[in-house]
């Protein structure tokens, strides 16, 4: 018990300690304000990732229109906040809730029926919602003229500091580790592993299969929402198949079913993009998009579990307690 | 009543272009499971090299269609020994990421400068457009251009499939791979095979679009390879048959609703009709729903 207190504790300290180092380095400059914007699109990816995380790498409903979730925050928080953004930070949180609940509302209603197919035939569903939703997003301003249709949407608070993208990153990242280890968690592995034998042992693969899939869009529209508040400009194509993609790539390359795969891999990945820029320079810029490519299938020959492939670092894991065998199990 | 006949003729040609696409894909989903997504990439490298062939290169337009081929066959089998193979027993997810990969590759490929260039091509047809006006409907000799050669392609396609010895190979591999190899079968030069055929048809169908619809660039392959990959699972992915009825199916929905109903709604209204067929019939129209043995 002692050591599962310290664990959790060394792990809020290491945090605080990292949020204190990153909040010196932007202040005095070593993090320029392009690479700020960096980390924060970086912390975001890890909100929307672990959302996928859950519900393909824990759970392995296999998801091809994560984005779109995120899109459905970030526009219901980004409108909330559009319109009751009278009260600075009460509203901000409140946008934030608004995105979630949304997000979270629309995977219940498409869960609910697509949950029912399997592997590829899911994931090609979901994908058609991705496109479904662009295509409502393109359209949404002759409804609401607020949320500007194709020419996206402006003048959303920018609200979201260092502060609040790295907290709320390591609140959900505690939440997500909670979540795997508790009994639900549990059944969303076992469903993963084995629908069937899952089924066996009474627990309820359906519900559970939605109650991942609603908890991975809840975290989606907190990644939207957070996404709203970061950019000043927001438009459908930011939240098309291309970003479902990238959140895959984040929660494969990662190692399926390891939170600490997802956060690393997420912020690698926002920096390797960035940092090929600099690396390559004006004259080879053109290169980067081949080299990113490249980049993805080497690592995915080399390490095909995934960087992490499955493992996690110490802190992220609870200390397990070992009860003596039931007498009737050893028989 | 003569416009709805004329949107049936349009939807055809389209969903006769979708399913030379989706052929391939379902080739290949079929024999190892894998949704090929640079599949649609390399019906864009088709529509390039057949437009270089014909406009700069001074080829006559069907052999251009045959360089085209080969170049995309061998293409496809070079991805498929590099990206896929490796991965080939590893989680399904692993290739597709490869998948994914290689996509981005070639797309971004093509927008390098000294290959075909970031910019939309606006290329000459092969031929003059000519319409003619059978009673109250048009057709032009594009159409029948188009409808002829993906019909050829079809009918040889289903000769080789279900006549030759190695369309028997590739029917094996697709049942199971172990029992295929125990049978005699070279698993490893099928698949070959199937993605030199299915990369093949795409090529074709990549310098069928382009001669429709003139204009090409490195990320034309996008949309058009989701469409005919969705009209694939739409028809039941991994069955021949299920991939041209989901493809002719998916250019009537996309034209009829272009026509009738709004042309921003299309892709909207194409993917909730897939969605609609999927909770109804999970496997597609025509696939196999799997038993799952305990």
């Amino acid at each position: 018990m002692l050591q599962k207190v310290n664990k959790m504790l060394l792990m809020v300290i290491g945090a605080i300690v990292l949020y204190v180092l990153l909040k010196i380095m932007i202040t005095i400059g070593v993090i320029n304000p392009y690479w700020q914007r960096v980390l924060f699109y970086s912390l975001i990816v890890i909100v929307g990732a672990l959302g996928l995380g859950i519900i393909y790498g824990f759970t392995g409903q296999f998801s091809l229109g994560h984005a779109a979730f995120v899109g459905l925050g970030a526009y219901s928080a980004g409108y909330f906040s559009k319109t009751f953004g009278q009260y600075g930070v009460l509203s901000f949180i409140g946008a934030l809730l608004v995105g979630m609940v949304f997000a979270g509302l629309m995977g219940f209603l498409i869960g609910v029926p697509v949950l029912r197919l399997k592997s590829d035939y899911l994931g090609i569903a979901t994908l058609g919602f991705g496109f479904i939703v662009k295509v409502a997003l393109d359209n949404a301003d002759k409804l609401i003229p607020d949320l500007g249709g194709a020419r996206g949407m402006m003048g959303t608070p920018q609200l979201a500091s260092l502060e609040w993208l790295f907290f709320i990153a390591l609140i959900v990242i505690i939440l997500t580790r909670n979540f795997i280890f508790s009994t639900y968690g549990r059944a969303c592995t076992s469903v993963r592993e084995d629908e069937t034998a899952a089924d066996m042992v009474g627990v309820n693969t359906f519900k559970t299969k939605l109650m991942a899939f609603i908890f991975g869009c809840t975290l989606a529209g907190l990644g939207g929402g957070l996404y709203a508040h970061t950019y000043p400009y927001i438009c459908p194509g930011d939240f098309y198949f291309l970003q479902s993609f990238d959140y895959l790539i984040v929660v494969v390359l990662g190692g399926l079913g390891s939170m600490t795969g997802t956060v690393v891999t997420a912020i690698g990945w926002a920096f390797l993009l960035e940092g090929l820029r600099f690396v390559l320079g004006p004259q080879f810029v053109d290169f980067r998009g081949v080299i990113y490519a490249l980049i993805l299938i080497i690592t995915i020959l080399v390490r095909r579990q995934g960087i992490f492939g499955g493992k996690e670092f110490g802190f992220l894991v609870p200390q397990v307690r070992r009860g003596k065998p039931d007498v009737a199990l050893r028989g | 009543m003569e416009s709805f006949i004329q949107q049936v003729i349009n939807g055809l040609q389209l969903g006769m272009v979708y399913a030379l696409i989706a052929l391939g894909y379902t080739m290949v989903y079929g024999t190892i499971g894998l949704i090929n997504f640079a599949h649609g990439d390399v019906f864009m490298i088709g529509a390039f090299v057949g437009c270089l062939g014909y406009s700069s290169w001074g080829l006559p337009w069907p052999v251009a269609i045959i360089v085209s081929m080969a170049v995309c066959a061998a293409l496809g089998v070079t991805i498929e020994r590099i990206a896929y193979r490796p991965l080939r027993y590893a989680p399904k997810i692993a290739a597709l990421i490869s998948a994914i990969g290689v996509s981005f590759f070639l797309e971004y490929g093509s927008s390098l400068k000294f290959v075909f260039g970031p910019d939309y091509h606006v290329v000459q047809r092969p031929f003059k457009n000519i319409t003619w006006h059978l009673g109250v409907v048009t057709i032009t000799n594009i159409q029948v251009v188009i409808m002829l050669t993906v019909l050829i392609f079809l009918l040889f396609l289903l000769f080789l499939v279900f006549r030759t010895k190695i369309g028997a190979a590739m029917r094996t591999v697709s049942f199971d791979h172990d029992a295929a190899r125990l049978m005699g079968v070279d698993v490893d030069k099928t698949i070959s095979f199937t993605f030199a055929i299915g990369s093949a048809l795409a090529a074709v169908g990549g310098v069928l679009y382009a001669i429709a619809y003139p204009q090409i660039y490195p990320f034309m392959g996008i949309m058009p390879g989701l469409k005919a990959f969705t009209a694939a699972v739409l028809g039941g992915i991994g069955q021949i048959p299920g991939a041209v009825l989901g493809s002719l199916i998916m250019g009537q929905v996309e034209t009829m609703t272009a026509a009738y109903i709004s042309s921003q709604l299309r892709d909207a209204i194409a993917f909730a009709i897939l969605i609609l067929v999927l909770l109804i019939r999970p496997s597609g129209i025509l696939g196999r729903s799997q038993q799952e043995k305990i």
